[in-house]
């Protein structure tokens, strides 16, 4: 099948708005006899679910955990992005579509990023309306600050909190419509498959993860809303339960799979202290304002780290590395995440890292201490202060602008970040890739359609800090609700969707005896053990930087521990109880099939840009040299992967990616 | 407003309002015996002008009554639907991490209050309302006494060391529950002063120098007029 | 320094079976794993031996998504201040310590299975009223038209910093729900976007807290030692005071 993007035709800058106005509607009427369902209630499938039941349809709406607001969307600390041009530095829709696009490495869809540029700035007046408290000035007008390297202030803020007020927010419009009735909530609910007939997306097969009933629900038209894949690196900033089933399901069954190799590793995370290690935690990019990297610049003394017999305190200044102002004197520490997370790796893998691991840098506030310090010693016009009077002005301002992030590092690490440096290292954190979907947010299954994180559409080969925020309420709120409705406008007469048909009972067979496998296989080995692995392999050779050998063995050791898996999975417990360990076993089944198509996608794309990083392709020479080389006219295309039973046969479509407003150029940060 | 001292919230207010009540009542019943102390004779003017002053005994006296009746009442209640709230009880709760003891046991300081009320009673109360309802006698006089009864009938409930003990202790416990109750009032009442440092000063004083004052009358009485 | 340790646990099958409390020993204890990795450890070894891994919930394991909720030797989140259970370190422990690990105990949270409790009575309470009625569809005015005092925004982030976990009901000698309640009716309260419902919101959020079977508060405090993001007790007073003003209107 042909990739067919539907953009409409016409100025970049009318397409959004001239589209809308020439769409299919439904009327009020007819939509109360349209259902929706949507699965995943973070920020896109929470103010998606709020805005359809608004609208007048009947949305069924899914989350695995016990309310829609611990999605992992909660989670997100640092902002979200506006074309507001509140500070007047000369923000614009153009602006902060150039911004995502460049960002992106250029590897997005222009029309889409253009769409979400275009309503971001209603996203904060929704917001405002719906009570969310943005840090405000002392005027009682909202505050922005800046993020990720941009030239403007465009980030709107909840303290360190953002994600958590936005989706507050959503959930809050997700509760008006439960009690109206409009949303029916189905808490800890598992979404195992996709239900098509006659090609179209017409329900779901979801497993009640309390009593481990299988249900079937059906609807004119199915959401996925399941966020990303990180997890497939056992280790990640995602939640525990973050998964890709749905998402992997409905490839499966038809919906092609866009660029699965673009992956977000962030650099400033809490670094493993051991093989227990469940979860990474983000601190905020935001700390590389006034934090500098740096590691021993003798291999001696890096050693004598790793075994704890010197304090980074001891280091002389001399012998320091400032790595990232070595290498990139005009962006300094402030590259961007892909640049330094692979300039990290890079020291840690010459054996100088900083923990016992060998696997953390230092990110150091003692310089900034000081420099606030003697600021702060000149406004209050303190002559000749001592040192520790400087420590002591300069702490309060650090404290003052990161205090609660620091406060988390010392709780986690059992450390004073104030007296001597945070360890950080990179840790994968958001996946660019996902779903195709086209312009309509339609993956290529009829009626069915992807939004927020799980889809592919608009942040290309890398995210820009604050926009996963701005992209998952822009799909709920403000694209999704019209798009659908061009779509469910030929479903006016359909009536109900039963449930008792042949296509609900074979999905539901293949769901229930996948569970029915697991259960009755008596393995010896636990799902961690085989997450683990799996995540071992991804991360060293489908990690930071990759080639082509690493990739050929990463595809060939994940099938492999796929095979295992379904020989030597030992899952306890009953499939008619709640049964955790049998829930992992499903998300980690599809993770091992994800994964090599991952390898795959990564071994195909013989280009560095973005987030993906191939060590073949780097410029021999000149300024740049080392650094990531984008190879434009072989690989400006979306790369879209159709199921064929096997990931390593997924065959490719490929979507050409047109630049007509915008010149590409090479990233540089030298 | 009918429903709204149904409601949960509704019914703290109650217990708010009904306790600054008794705590104005206390105040005004330790500034009356505390004169005891000092006089005698003003001791018993007032006690006279209390007893027998009718919009005092048929207004105010039931007000009274009705509050202590409905303080009480009103607390077991709740204490027993947070019973029913709590379910399955935990094998290990260490509360001491969290709040303080009498925060925590109002209901017990309470029941010993309520043990001592009866007492009260039937050390003053139920006599007064024999001498004065049923058999009609209003002089607030007694034979061999000279003037006014009050002092000396006051000094002789006090000759007893085992009713002084009795009501040395329940005092403390008085202190106890007023020294969560006093604040815990004005939070119940919506005020965050509760948790304003003055406030709180002006509740420990109260908590705690009401009930020492009655202990101080109880133990002088029993110590300095035998 | 590592550790071994005893975990006396609460198991128990589903809803409707009888629990009880439950030995196990631990060895090797990290001092830097969180006690959920150390939980982990557990699992990993019933899981082995062929036993049904103990039932907890959690899931961003960053103190933010209020899934976790442990109550550990006799306090929600356990023995630290101002974290949740994912986030308490093993360094608050010693070697050879016995740690008691129940679920959060109140009737309006039944336990589903072992340590995991059905906290669907918060939502039914927020379904009551923790909204603004605006529609979703951007037309709204300009974010910037309605100008909000620092203070009250600030104070109103504040009491939204609430993640829902339930401590204060477990803490709770009463198991009421007013932290909670009071601090979602407390952000709006405090916000102009939410004077238009004001009176009809606390009315019904409260209705419905008190037909969840919730206690009264009695005002120990407790709630706002144990609760991980640090909620005001003011956030009840203000609620109080709230539902005065509704029903005087």
């Amino acid at each position: 099948m042909a990739l067919d993007s539907k953009i409409p035709k016409g100025p970049l800058k009318d397409k959004w708005t001239d589209y809308k106005n020439h769409i299919n509607l439904v009327n009020p009427a007819n939509k109360r006899n349209i259902d929706i369902i949507v699965v995943g209630t973070g920020l896109a499938g929470g103010s998606a679910s709020a805005t359809l039941a608004e609208l007048g349809y009947n949305v069924k709406a899914f989350a695995y955990q016990d309310s829609p607001r611990r999605a992992h969307s909660i989670a997100a600390q640092g902002g979200i992005n506006a074309a507001k041009n509140y500070q007047g530095d000369g923000d614009s829709n153009y602006r902060l579509f150039y911004d995502t696009v460049k960002g992106g490495d250029y590897r997005s869809r222009e029309a889409n990023v253009y769409r979400l540029a275009e309503v971001s700035g209603n996203i904060i007046d929704q917001c405002v309306a719906q009570g969310v408290p943005f840090a405000r000035d002392y005027g009682g007008l909202l505050d922005n600050r800046s993020f990720g390297g941009v030239l403007v202030s465009r980030t709107f803020y909840a303290k360190g909190q953002t994600g958590q007020q936005l989706l507050l927010g959503a959930y809050s419009a997700m509760n008006r419509q439960i009690a109206r009735g409009k949303i029916e909530m189905f808490n800890r609910h598992e979404m195992l498959d996709v239900v098509k007939i006659d090609g179209k997306a017409r329900g779901i097969i979801a497993r009640n993860l309390i009593t481990g009933e299988i249900e079937r629900h059906s609807a004119h038209a199915v959401v996925i809303a399941t966020g990303g894949y990180g997890n497939v690196y056992f280790l990640s900033t995602n939640a525990m339960g973050s998964n890709a089933t749905a998402a992997w399901k409905i490839h499966k069954k038809g919906a092609y799979f866009a660029n699965p190799c673009y992956t977000q590793i962030h650099p400033t995370c809490i670094p493993r202290s051991g093989d227990y290690q469940s979860k990474l935690t983000l601190m905020s990019e935001s700390l590389r304002n006034d934090g500098r990297i740096w590691v021993p610049a003798k291999i001696e003394d890096a050693k004598a780290i790793q075994q704890g017999k010197l304090k980074p305190t001891e280091i002389a200044e001399a012998d320091r590395d400032y790595y990232l102002e070595r290498r990139y004197p005009a962006f300094g520490n402030l590259v961007p995440r892909d640049v330094a997370s692979r300039a990290a790796k890079e020291r840690c893998d010459a054996g100088f890292g900083v923990n016992a691991t060998g696997e953390a840098v230092y990110l150091d506030f003692a310089s900034a201490i000081e420099r606030y310090g003697k600021e702060q010693a000149k406004i209050h016009n303190i002559a000749n202060p001592s040192a520790e009077k400087i420590y002591e002005l300069g702490q309060a301002i650090v404290e003052a602008k990161y205090g609660n992030l620091f406060q988390m590092y010392e709780k986690i690490v059992d450390q004073n970040p104030y007296k001597t440096p945070m360890m950080i290292y990179p840790a994968t954190h958001y996946t660019m890739g996902g779903v195709w979907v086209d312009y309509n947010l339609m993956t290529t299954v009829e009626g069915l359609y992807c939004i927020g994180e799980a889809n592919f559409s608009d942040h290309g080969a890398n995210r820009l800090g604050a926009s996963a925020l701005m992209q998952g309420l822009a799909d709920g709120y403000f694209v999704l609700p019209y798009t659908i409705g061009d779509y469910l406008s030929h479903d006016i007469r359909t009536g109900k969707i039963p449930t008792n048909t042949p296509e609900f009972d074979a999905v539901e067979k293949e769901v229930k005896d996948r569970i029915d496998f697991f259960i009755n296989n008596k393995g010896t080995k636990s799902v961690d053990y085989f997450h683990k692995k799996l995540g071992k392999v991804m991360w060293d050779k489908v990690g930071m930087s990759r080639n082509a050998q690493g990739l050929t063995e990463a595809m060939a050791e994940i099938k492999a521990i796929r095979e295992e898996f379904w020989k030597e999975v030992k899952v306890p417990g009953n499939a008619n109880e709640l049964n955790p360990e049998l829930e992992k076993a499903g998300r980690v089944a599809d993770f091992l099939e994800l994964g090599e198509l991952f390898a795959k996608d990564a071994l195909n794309r013989a280009e560095s840009c973005g987030g993906h990083f191939r060590e073949e392709s780097v410029e021999l020479d000149g300024e740049q040299e080392g650094e990531a080389k984008r190879d434009d006219v072989n690989y400006a295309y979306v790369a879209a992967w159709e199921y064929k039973g096997e990931p390593a046969d997924a065959v490719l479509h490929k979507e050409e990616l047109e630049f007509k407003d915008i010149e590409l150029k090479q990233r540089s940060y030298k | 407003m009918s429903g709204f001292f149904k409601s949960s919230i509704g019914r703290k207010v109650a217990m708010a309002l009904s306790a600054f009540f008794l705590m104005f009542f206390l105040l005004q019943h330790f500034a009356i015996n505390i004169l005891s102390v000092f006089s005698p004779e003003l001791f018993n003017e007032v006690s006279h002008f209390m007893g027998t002053n009718p919009l005092i005994q048929f207004a105010l006296q039931p007000v009274l009554l009705f509050g202590v009746i409905f303080h009480f009442v009103m607390g077991f209640i709740l204490e027993l639907k947070n019973k029913k709230a709590n379910g399955v009880a935990y094998a290990k709760n260490n509360g001491a991490a969290n709040s303080t003891w009498v925060s925590r046991n109002m209901i017990w300081s309470g029941v010993a209050i309520l043990a001592f009320i009866i007492l009260h009673f039937i050390d003053f109360w139920f006599p007064e309302i024999n001498t004065k309802f049923v058999k009609g006698d209003w002089s607030g006089t007694m034979a061999g006494v000279e003037g006014y009864r009050y002092y000396e009938e006051l000094v002789h409930k006090f000759a007893n060391p085992i009713r002084v003990g009795a009501y040395v202790v329940a005092f403390v416990f008085l202190a106890l529950h007023l020294l969560h109750g006093f604040t815990s009032a004005f939070q119940s009442m919506g005020g965050t002063a509760g948790r304003k440092k003055t406030l709180q000063t002006i509740g420990k004083a109260y908590s705690i120098i009401i009930p020492l004052g009655f202990i101080f009358i109880a133990l002088y009485h029993h110590f300095f007029n035998h | 320094m590592n550790m071994n340790l005893t975990l006396r646990i609460w198991r128990q099958k589903d809803s409707n079976a009888k629990g009880q409390m439950v030995d196990y020993k631990v060895s090797d204890i990290s001092e830097h794993m969180s006690f959920l990795e150390m939980m982990d450890v557990l699992n990993e070894q019933l899981v082995n031996s062929g036993e049904e891994p103990v039932a907890f919930d959690h899931d961003c394991r960053e103190g933010i998504c209020g899934m976790c909720s442990l109550y550990i030797n006799g306090e929600a989140h356990g023995p630290d201040r101002g974290v949740t259970t994912c986030q308490l370190h093993m360094r608050m422990f010693k070697d050879g310590d016995t740690i008691t690990i129940e679920p959060w105990r109140a009737a309006a949270f039944p336990v589903i299975k072992d340590l995991i409790v059905d906290r669907m009575a918060f939502e039914r309470i927020q379904h009551a009223g923790g909204y603004i009625s605006v529609n979703t569809s951007g037309n709204t005015q300009d974010a910037n038209s309605l100008p909000i005092s620092k203070i009250a925004a600030d104070e109103a982030m504040d009491a939204a910093t609430c993640i829902g976990c339930g401590a204060c009901v477990a803490t709770c000698k009463n198991s009421s729900a007013m932290l909670f309640v009071g601090a979602k009716v407390s952000q709006y309260a405090l916000l102009p976007q939410g004077q238009v419902e004001a009176a009809e919101r606390v009315k019904n959020m409260v209705a419905q807290m008190d037909l969840e079977g919730f206690g009264n508060c009695t005002n120990t405090g407790a709630c706002e030692v144990e609760c991980p993001k640090g909620i005001s007790l003011d956030n009840i007073a203000r609620m109080n005071r709230e539902l005065m003003k509704a029903a005087l209107k």
